[in-house]
């Protein structure tokens, strides 16, 4: 797979995607990211500002870390990673062997639901790849 | 890898400061982010040790404008010098575009300059990257120390140790005054811009 260039449709179609299965269900800010810290594409719902590059960086740097951990107990990998906060939380996890899809939501949508549709996500992302 | 959004034209380049510890790379960034201030939007994230040293890495967004109507977006970063944190400092060349090694011209710090850069060497093979083609400053930095009577490496020898077989552009610097800061930044964003340019063309 070449993601050094996304091509302008292949990224419409992501966005499309991540407006449809994650920022409708209540999610506030969607990334996906490559492991180098770069930003593939960016959604949020309008209201929420985060400085996604600095984002970008520490959540890359956070999932390498985790993964070499991994490696340290004996673990292939920790394919999902979630964070709780009061207000705001965070839920990482990893599209294939180089992107990350990293979901910033609030209090009003569980864990679980999130989940369902983050794995539905990015089979739809994978499918996309797969076909151009 | 850099990563470029055809819809936004928005480039994302990686360049990472690189060296042996206590040799000034974090000292870059923070004299970069005082001087360049308009042209960074946000704050200098850095994770580091109660004790001041980096402990992964330090990370500065940096605007350039516009290169053929592509925004130039430049993400710099510095690894943790010290020796027991190569885990760390393979995690932050991940990607790499371009890199400063910034060598501590102390004449005491000659061996750990040589140690660091064999290091960078094997770590970015590792990423099936090599250091003869990758884009490359080499900066010898501290040289105000001279003035206060501290042992300083000629840049000769420093020319000798380092550069002798990869043949880049290098600097005299202080990070600390800003001496040859600037010079050193503008140097590799040229180089990776040109060596990314030449890599899509």
């Amino acid at each position: 797979m070449n993601y050094g260039v996304v091509s302008q449709e292949q990224l419409e179609k992501i966005d499309e995607i991540l407006t449809e299965k994650l920022i409708k269900i209540g999610v506030d800010c969607v990334i996906i990211i490559d492991m180098a810290g770069n930003i593939i594409t960016a959604k949020d719902n309008g209201t929420s500002k985060y400085d996604v590059y600095s984002f970008a960086a520490l959540a890359a740097g956070n999932f390498a870390t985790v993964d070499a951990m991994a490696k340290l107990v004996g673990e292939e990998e920790f394919s999902l990673l979630f964070h709780k906060g009061t207000d705001c939380n965070i839920h990482f996890s990893k599209i294939d062997d180089e992107l990350l899809l990293i979901s910033m939501f609030g209090k009003d949508i569980s864990l679980g639901f999130l989940r369902l549709n983050v794995v539905e996500t990015i089979e739809h992302i994978k499918k996309l790849w797969a076909r151009d | 890898m850099s990563f470029i959004n055809l819809r936004e034209k928005i480039v994302q380049i990686k360049i990472v400061y690189y060296g042996p510890g206590r040799g000034g790379k974090t000292t870059n960034l923070e004299y970069i982010n005082r001087k360049f201030n308009k042209q960074i939007q946000s704050e200098m994230v850095s994770l580091k040790t109660h004790g001041d040293r980096t402990l992964f890495f330090d990370f500065l967004p940096f605007d350039m404008g516009k290169i053929k109507g592509y925004e130039m977006k430049i993400q710099l970063y510095t690894v943790p010098g010290q020796v027991k944190y190569n885990a760390t400092r393979k995690l932050v060349l991940k990607g790499v575009d371009g890199l400063v090694f910034v060598a501590d011209a102390q004449e005491q710090m000659r061996e750990k300059n040589i140690r660091s850069l064999n290091q960078l060497y094997e770590n970015l093979k590792s990423y099936k990257q090599s250091i003869f083609k990758i884009p490359l400053v080499l900066q010898y930095n501290k040289v105000d120390l001279r003035n206060q009577g501290i042992p300083i490496l000629p840049t000769s020898v420093l020319e000798k140790d380092l550069n002798g077989k990869l043949k880049v552009p290098s600097f005299e610097a202080s990070a600390l005054t800003g001496y040859h800061v600037p010079e050193t930044l503008k140097k590799i964003i040229s180089s990776t811009v040109v060596a990314i340019q030449k890599k899509l063309l």
